[in-house]
């Protein structure tokens, strides 16, 4: 696990980001960067606080573009490994498709995807996908739930966002699963928790793990200002 | 975390008392979850104060892994479907 420290994002990250030219989002090849200007400086540290009934944020446009851009990735990730979304003929049988089964017996080849639809017995593969028949549809219908209500609740051009309690939910396990995409992609362990230092400024990889420790901080403040 | 009997039972290996004995759900420490995150996904899945809640991370944090709840198969099972659910990585095994 990690923590966030009392002083929330790290106090010489903007000093980075200008030392970089003021783009964390950037960096070539990241395809999550949406047009933006040079507005973001002091927004880019955008904090949940707590309002009647739920939470409120403000997103400059490239954070509602890059959270926007994560979240979909993910959920086009999590669905179009899904079995029952295979054509017909190839797919699996109809009724297991009723049942909300799944035909996957085991974890995903991918990292990411063996991260966010993990086994449940790590010494029994047999009872592992028997669990996974039974939950993994749910699991991942879940997921896309999630990432669903953020797009709905995030409009692409930023600005004050107010959640309800239920969307400040789902918004937590979306932000959570997009961290563990982006750390399990990035290679985070407990021992290299800020990869920026064995990273130069020009290595793609910089610009995702800003983006990984800014949604860190933002998942963080918006665990704080839940009731 | 669960309520010890007050009479002192005979060690029983009979069949009977092997399919009674309580299963376990284990979270395993990971990097990337935030402990604030992990604090609150115990306190929302089993209702756990949050002191308890955030002994039990530290737990993970600290040893790599905790049992966070134990009793039958079927709701260790269900257990780990929602840890599952909030990203945690969660497993079921017999305690033995």
């Amino acid at each position: 696990m990690t923590g966030i420290g009392p002083g929330g994002f790290p106090a010489d990250d903007d000093d980075r980001i200008g030392r970089n030219g003021g783009d964390p989002f950037g960096a070539e090849g990241f395809d999550a960067s949406p047009d933006h200007g040079d507005d973001y400086g002091d927004e880019m540290a955008a904090t949940f606080h707590t309002v009647p009934g739920g939470a409120s944020c403000y997103f400059a446009p490239a954070q509602a573009g890059v959270i926007r851009s994560l979240v979909s990735q993910v959920a086009e990730l999590i669905s179009s490994s899904d079995p029952a979304e295979s054509g017909p003929g190839d797919g699996p049988d109809e009724l297991e498709q009723m049942l909300g089964l799944s035909t996957n017996a085991g974890p995903s080849d991918d990292p990411v995807l063996a991260r966010l639809l993990p086994d449940a017995y790590s010494d029994d593969p047999q009872a592992a996908a028997e669990f996974r028949r039974y939950t993994e549809e749910t699991l991942r219908a879940g997921k896309i739930n999630s990432a669903q209500a953020v797009l709905a609740s995030l409009p692409a051009e930023g600005g004050e966002v107010v959640l309800s309690e239920p969307e400040c939910q789902q918004w937590l396990r979306a932000l959570n699963d997009v961290r563990l995409a982006l750390g399990t992609r990035l290679g985070i362990t407990d021992e290299n928790e800020d990869l920026t230092e064995d990273l130069s400024v020009d290595d793609p990889r910089t610009a995702y793990v800003w983006v990984y420790q800014w949604l860190a901080y933002l998942q963080d403040s918006l665990i704080e200002a839940l009731p | 975390m669960s309520t010890a009997p007050v009479e002192i039972q005979q060690a029983d290996t009979s069949e009977e008392a092997r399919l009674d004995a309580p299963w376990i759900t284990i979270v395993w420490n990971d990097p990337i979850n935030l402990m604030s995150y992990v604090t609150y996904v115990f306190q929302k899945v089993f209702g756990y104060p949050k002191a308890k809640a955030q002994k039990l991370m530290l737990d993970v944090h600290h040893k790599g892994r905790a049992v966070v709840s134990s009793g039958a198969r079927e709701a260790m099972e269900r257990d780990a479907e929602a840890l599952h659910g909030y990203g945690l990585w969660a497993t079921v095994s017999h305690d033995s």
